[in-house]
């Protein structure tokens, strides 16, 4: 059944492209990521092999607690999962030609939104309240990314500085009001008392089920993730099946057409950084109802930008996302690995995050001047 | 310098654009290449000016085979080439950007005086007018061919070739530019004129070639050749020229402009009081020099731009704002004057130009979602009605030619049956052959009724097709003549303000 699902879709596919077409759109889509991934774990084992470890060894490491065991592999899934959901935020601003700094701060809003709804309805029933929390953490973030998608359609402001000052903004605001307002009671750190149970998720290594697979009952893999999952669903069929999407595309690649076809760029760039905003808005999800059951002051440590890399890395395609995210969920579980066994620091993972970036961005460039040439060649 | 190519080719990726050409050019005479888009000219010219390398063939000069790395190798050989689109740097001076990258040094500074002293004297030489201190930004688009010019002349070139030159000037500047280059033949210098328009061949060029699909097709001296002659030799077939259209049968008027105003803004035209009818079944032309309002006018009528003044009136009804899609709801189509950046979207695919401005239409999709075999279906329907010779949907619109591409944005924009269609410049850049079956197309709509409000700087263009031309000059309507018994003469006397001109103080 499946199988004719999906064979069905390719024959369609053929119907309109010649195979070769297809090879070459793949190829296209693929190498540079990979090629990136590659130079990556070179210019990385360097690293490793100049402070005197092995190579190899690290980077057995690095995969291995991800590998190894199922509860290790829902390990690295909790990790991928805010990231998911930033670097759909980011790729789906950027299908519309806009660059979304700001995932940082709509994802504070949104978590801070999450706490809020929980804080001010505690009575509600759990039925409601889940999803009260969630539309919650859409809107917090929605709002965070309509406001530069806003300032860009009415008064043409940049949205990158834009939704960098946001961010500032967002972690500034949130800090304020718990460490003064709504921090819990003789507690140290700067949180929220915890949420009403109603609105509480729980890890699934809790339930009879996740413990039968072997998870660990600590494994933090929870619900979040199958809300990402949908995300990244939502979004392809968005993408490529509606007249949002299609619309979205043309403002992306040619705002001149769009204005000529009818489209009311205006209000499409406030909905386009509405929506890139809820999704981030949605890691509240993932940070208040299930992790923490609080919201923690200054909880995110850069989520929000390593949505773009993420985004970057995925090619700006939520499936392309989705893999890149589960690519950074190894490297962040790796890393305390790295840090236990060797001696090489777990800085290392940062610095080759930043080496993926930095390798996937010459990439694409270099992958679109190749198109571009080709073009110019065809047409000359 | 006598340059003999021979046997060039080359090729790209499932295209052989240039294939075993042969040709030979004598000092002191004016070549003219001519060629349908696509037909190889700029190619050919490329690989002499050393732009891309050949896959098979050499070029040799006076005799001797050379090998051309980079254009600075063409360059040095005395061989230079004028773009289409300028390579000029808008912040230098005219003397600047002519000597920057072969700047002449005094003790390792650059020697300004003279500099200047040898712009100055090339542009005195060839009447080349241009201020060599003027900013470039400040110059008009015959100035900077001429600075484009000038560079070429001031690193010494005796061959030079001119790709599309007249693609982007007026009549008058035209003109200008005709007497330079009868100019530099006179010295001896050797000129290629790459073009496809075949009156400014005629009266030009010494010696015509012929390019059809890569292939070299022969060559004619001028007084050989005629205008339908040469365009059998470039499309493979006869072409009409004259347009076949009978009586047109106006009937009640679709869309008035009532004392339509637009205040003058940087980059726009105003606009002063005007007021004219388009009646069904009937084109109506605008003439005029460019930047005399047209684009402003155009605007206005399809909701792009908002007026500043006066009434619209489509039918009966007054449009209060009328914005691009209450105009497309009306039956109000465009196809618009810059048809690579604002008609199509390069990077998409054929289907999805297809259906711009039309992805909401409840017979692709439904809910906010789209059917893809529905959208292909309705573009395989297009593209067949309209002739459209393309491999498959799934090509980007970017691999189109000119011509096709125009089609395309017509087929899309005459599918929904509109009442008015507001065409500027349809024909701009497009090949002979796209030529006859766009005016075919507009006259076949008109007589089903459609009216057409038809924008052309090409003044036999709005004889052929128009039934009544509107001159514009500064943003006002100085006539409306009958297209029957006007002719060019007439036209471009109104054009250029001679005849009807309002002197602004």
């Amino acid at each position: 059944m499946k199988k004719n699902w999906a064979f069905g879709l390719l024959a369609r596919k053929v119907g309109s492209m010649s195979l070769k077409r297809i090879a070459l759109a793949f190829w296209e889509a693929l190498w540079p990521p990979l090629s990136a991934l590659a130079l990556t774990f070179l210019v990385g084992g360097g690293i490793i092999a100049a402070i005197g470890e092995s190579p190899m060894e690290v980077f057995t490491l690095l995969f291995r607690e991800g590998l190894s065991s199922f509860d290790g592999f829902a390990r690295v899934l909790n990790d991928a999962t805010p990231l998911m959901l930033t670097g759909l935020s980011v790729a789906y601003a950027f299908r519309a030609g806009y660059f979304n700094i700001g995932g940082e701060g709509q994802l504070y809003m949104g978590a801070f939104a999450a706490m809020l709804v929980a804080t001010a309805l505690p009575g509600a029933p759990r039925l409601l309240a889940i999803p009260l929390a969630i539309l919650a953490a859409a809107t917090g973030g929605a709002v965070w990314g309509a406001i530069p998608g806003f300032l860009r359609a009415r008064f043409g402001v940049h949205e990158v500085i834009n939704t960098i000052m946001m961010n500032f903004l967002a972690v500034g605001i949130t800090g304020y009001l718990v460490v003064h307002h709504l921090k819990e009671q003789g507690q140290m750190i700067p949180h929220t008392p915890e949420i009403p149970e109603a609105y509480q998720l729980e890890g699934f290594g809790r339930s009879g089920w996740g413990q039968a697979l072997g998870l660990d009952s600590a494994n933090p893999l929870g619900p979040s993730l199958i809300l990402a999952l949908v995300a990244v669903l939502v979004v392809w069929l968005i993408f490529r099946r509606s007249v949002e999407g299609y619309r979205l595309r043309v403002l992306g690649l040619s705002p001149q057409a769009a204005r000529y076809s009818g489209i009311s760029t205006g209000w499409l760039t406030v909905r386009a950084m509405a929506a890139s905003g809820a999704l981030a808005g949605l890691v509240g999800v993932h940070e208040v109802l299930l992790y923490r059951h609080r919201f923690l002051d200054n909880f995110s440590s850069g989520l929000g930008f390593l949505g773009i890399a993420v985004a970057l890395m995925g090619r700006n395609h939520p499936l392309g996302v989705m893999l890149a995210a589960l690519l950074f969920g190894f490297l962040n579980t790796g890393a305390l690995e790295i840090d236990i066994f060797t001696e090489v620091p777990r800085e290392l993972v940062v610095v080759m995050q930043a080496l993926v970036i930095l390798f996937v961005v010459s990439a694409s460039e270099l992958a679109s001047r190749r198109a571009a040439r080709r073009r110019k060649e065809k047409a000359a | 310098m006598k340059v003999r190519l021979s046997g060039l080719s080359k090729s790209f990726p499932g295209v052989r654009a240039v294939d075993d050409v042969s040709l030979e050019y004598e000092p002191g005479k004016l070549y003219a290449l001519v060629g349908e888009n696509g037909a190889g000219k700029s190619t050919l010219m490329k690989l002499l000016y050393g732009m891309l390398p050949p896959d098979a063939g050499s070029i040799s000069l006076d005799g001797t085979s050379l090998r051309f790395k980079s254009p600075q190798d063409a360059i040095a050989r005395g061989i230079g080439m004028v773009h289409q689109h300028f390579m000029l740097v808008d912040t230098l001076s005219a003397a600047e950007n002519v000597i920057l990258g072969a700047e002449p040094l005094k003790g390792g500074l650059i020697d300004r005086a003279a500099a200047r002293k040898a712009v100055q004297g090339y542009a005195d030489h060839f009447h080349l007018d241009v201020d060599p201190d003027a900013p470039m930004e400040s110059l008009s688009v015959g100035e900077a061919q001429r600075v484009e010019i000038l560079k070429v002349l001031y690193r010494g070139a005796d061959f030079l070739i001119f790709d599309e030159p007249t693609g982007v000037l007026t009549p008058q500047e035209s003109r200008f530019l005709f007497e330079i280059l009868r100019r530099f033949t006179a010295e001896g210098k050797t000129v290629v004129l790459i073009t496809h328009k075949l009156d400014e061949v005629l009266e030009l060029a010494d010696e015509v070639d012929v390019m059809r699909r890569g292939r070299y097709v022969g060559r004619v001296s001028r007084e050989d050749a005629s205008a339908e002659g040469l365009a059998r030799m470039m499309v493979g077939r006869e072409v009409l020229f004259r347009v076949e259209k009978g009586e047109s049968k106006p009937g009640a008027p679709i869309l008035e402009l009532d004392d339509i105003q637009l205040d003058a803004a940087p980059g726009q035209r105003g606009l002063e009081n005007l007021s004219f009818a388009i009646r069904e079944g009937e084109i109506f032309g605008i003439a005029g020099v460019e930047g005399n309002g047209q684009r402003e006018l155009a605007g206005i009528v399809t909701g792009l731009i908002q007026s500043g003044g006066g009434r619209l009136l489509f039918g009966n009804e007054t449009l209060e704002k009328l914005t691009p899609s209450s105009a497309r709801e009306m039956g109000i189509a465009h196809v618009p004057e810059d048809r690579q950046k604002t008609g199509l979207v390069l990077d998409m695919d054929l289907g999805e130009n297809l259906m711009l401005g039309q992805e909401g239409d409840a017979d692709i999709g439904r809910g906010g979602l789209l059917s893809p075999s529905r959208i292909r279906r309705r573009g395989q329907e297009r593209v067949s009605r309209f002739d459209l010779r393309a491999a498959d949907l799934g090509q980007a619109a970017r691999e189109l030619s000119g011509g096709n591409q125009q089609k395309l944005i017509l087929a899309r924009e005459l599918a929904r049956e509109p009442s008015l269609l507001v065409a500027s410049q349809p024909t701009r850049g497009v090949d002979v052959g796209a030529i006859e079956a766009i005016h075919r197309i507009l006259i076949e709509r008109r007589d089903l009724g459609m009216a057409v409000l038809l924008f052309s700087s090409e003044l036999t263009e709005l004889l052929a097709l128009s039934d009544r031309i509107g001159v514009l000059y500064r943003g006002r309507l100085t006539a409306v003549l009958d297209a029957e018994g006007c002719d060019e003469e007439e036209l471009g006397l109104w054009i250029t303000g001679a005849k009807g001109g309002i002197d602004v103080a």
